[in-house]
């Protein structure tokens, strides 16, 4: 793919965010389109937000369990970029109307003392780049009509994200197993879906290596600071105005996020 | 042999078990088969397997994930019974010799302390009778052809009943947040699903009071010293022979399987 056609579909991708009509599949437009096409894309947005002075805030890992893989036919994950402006507040009101076809999914977020500069980082390095884990819920959405994606379509559209809610009971990464850590999470006071932190490639800590490694083999670091959504410990939910949604996590706490009708700009990580 | 009462039913479905053969649901062959005259076939191979030496020693529950009530299009789980036959040591390989096309899906369990007398049972008066909690590792089979079946006639097969696998690690049930009690589910080292306790009608405890108040609408009860199987958290998984089936749980230690 020319590099005019990976700047018009990142257009493309850009302008559904503003006018939230979804696209057709990038892939059946594009039948000649790769992987590295698709980060590319996601880039392209990437730069064109931060010269609009927006700050990356962390990453994000998606496709990360066995269900989603099996969908999507990969055996890989993939990743996006967290922006300041994706960030809320828990209990606030989310205006729904920002998104497209909202959904959200249960996380343990990982926030990082130290740089972690891959490739090669091991899964006892990341252990000490973390500063602490706190309950997290991510809001994934996508620019593709209908959800449906394939993984060089979701790739080009930062990997489906949305935004994040993050709790605020930060926990040691040591104090709590991350693989048997339950995680119920409840929509409007009802069991919506359960899972184990062991969803997630088979520990959270194996995503946060993926990452520093694929992103590092690219030139890029993790940062001290930074926040990571390793991903999903259930299937993902849909959501709608008047939605409220609680994940909570054995040993770390919970997180709730509230959905509205009302289209008022409530990010306060926004400038 | 035709299929015309519930006796009839009895035999068929006994028949199907020992020989290991599975069938078309038997709702398609007797219209007489509905919810109540299913739990009469329950009852009436409960006591031919008594007669023959068997023991009962608990009740399992099924249908208690709201998916798989979605996908049978119901809105209650099921019971079925427990016998001392059903009861698989832990490390002895599922018996492929003895059953048709087995599945293994993870469970908590309850001992009961007490009787659990039904109706009016809630979750908390339920707790109140457990004595100890364990980790499971059911193995249901079913005597129709690919699972396919509907309510009566999974009733009438006593809920895809066929061995348990108890966990070595018991816990007193105060000692548990058992909405939160997670287990992973592996394949052959692959994990391949993940639940926890909340999977289980919203709690395991849920679970227990519907289990004494259905037995009670029959004029039953849960008895002190009983093995209740809560209903599987996650979807089964095959045994085929050479899988290795693993269930981790946050407090209640890990499962081995062998297919």
């Amino acid at each position: 793919m020319d590099s005019g056609t990976r700047e018009m579909l990142a257009h493309e991708l850009y302008e559904a965010y503003r006018t939230k009509v979804p696209l057709d599949r990038l892939s059946d437009r594009h039948p000649g389109m790769v992987v590295e096409d698709s980060y590319e894309i996601q880039l392209i947005q990437i730069r064109r937000r931060l010269a609009e002075g927006r700050t990356i805030v962390g990453h994000k890992v998606g496709l990360t369990s066995a269900a989603m893989q099996r969908q999507l036919g990969v055996d890989q994950p993939d990743y996006g970029h967290i922006t300041d402006d994706m960030v809320h507040l828990e209990h606030l009101p989310i205006p729904v109307d920002a998104y497209i076809q909202p959904k959200v999914e249960p996380e343990i977020a990982f926030v990082l003392k130290r740089e972690l500069r891959g490739p090669g980082v091991t899964v006892h390095q990341a252990i000490a780049a973390i500063d602490f884990v706190l309950p997290a819920i991510e809001i994934i959405d996508s620019r593709i009509k209908d959800w449906r994606i394939g993984l060089l379509d979701t790739i080009a559209d930062n990997a489906s994200s949305g935004g994040i809610v993050l709790g605020s009971t930060p926990v040691g990464v040591g104090e709590v197993d991350l693989r048997l850590s339950g995680c119920v999470l409840h929509v409007n006071g009802e069991v919506a879906a359960t899972g184990a932190g062991g969803a997630v490639l088979g520990s959270p800590l194996t995503s946060l290596v993926w990452l520093a490694n694929t992103v590092g083999a690219l030139g890029v670091t993790l940062e001290p600071g930074h926040v990571i959504l390793p991903g999903s410990q259930t299937g993902a939910v849909a959501v709608s105005a008047g939605d409220a949604v609680t994940a909570r996590f054995g040993g770390i706490g919970s997180v709730t996020a509230r959905f509205t009708g009302d289209r008022v700009a409530t990010t306060v990580g926004a400038a | 042999m035709a299929i015309t009462d519930i006796d009839s039913c009895a035999t068929e479905l006994l028949a199907c078990e020992e020989e290991r053969r599975d069938r078309g649901p038997i709702t398609e062959e007797w219209s007489g088969l509905d919810q109540a005259s299913a739990y009469a076939v329950q009852d009436e191979v409960l006591r031919r397997k008594v007669a023959a030496g068997q023991r009962v020693i608990g009740v399992k529950l099924g249908l208690t994930s709201r998916a798989k009530q979605q996908r049978m299009n119901v809105h209650a789980p099921l019971t079925g019974w427990l016998t001392d036959a059903m009861v698989l040591q832990a490390g002895v390989p599922v018996p492929q010799d003895q059953l048709i096309h087995p599945r293994a899906e993870p469970e908590i369990v309850f001992v009961l302390g007490a009787d659990l007398v039904g109706p009016g049972v809630t979750a908390a008066t339920a707790m109140a009778a457990v004595d100890m909690v364990y980790a499971g590792v059911e193995i249901i089979d079913s005597r129709y052809r690919d699972f396919r079946f509907t309510l009566p006639d999974v009733i009438a097969d006593n809920a895809s009943s066929a061995k348990f696998i108890l966990g070595g690690v018991g816990r007193r049930p105060e000692e548990l947040d058992l909405m939160m009690e997670a287990c992973l589910l592996e394949v052959n080292g692959a994990i391949v699903d993940s639940a926890t306790g909340g999977a289980v009608q919203g709690h395991p405890a849920e679970a227990l009071a519907l289990a004494a108040n259905d037995l009670a609408s029959r004029g039953l009860r849960l008895e002190a010293g009983w093995i209740v199987l809560t209903g599987g958290m996650t979807d089964a998984v095959f045994t085929t022979p050479g899988t290795n089936v693993g269930a981790h749980f946050t407090s209640l230690g890990s499962i081995a399987v062998r297919g």
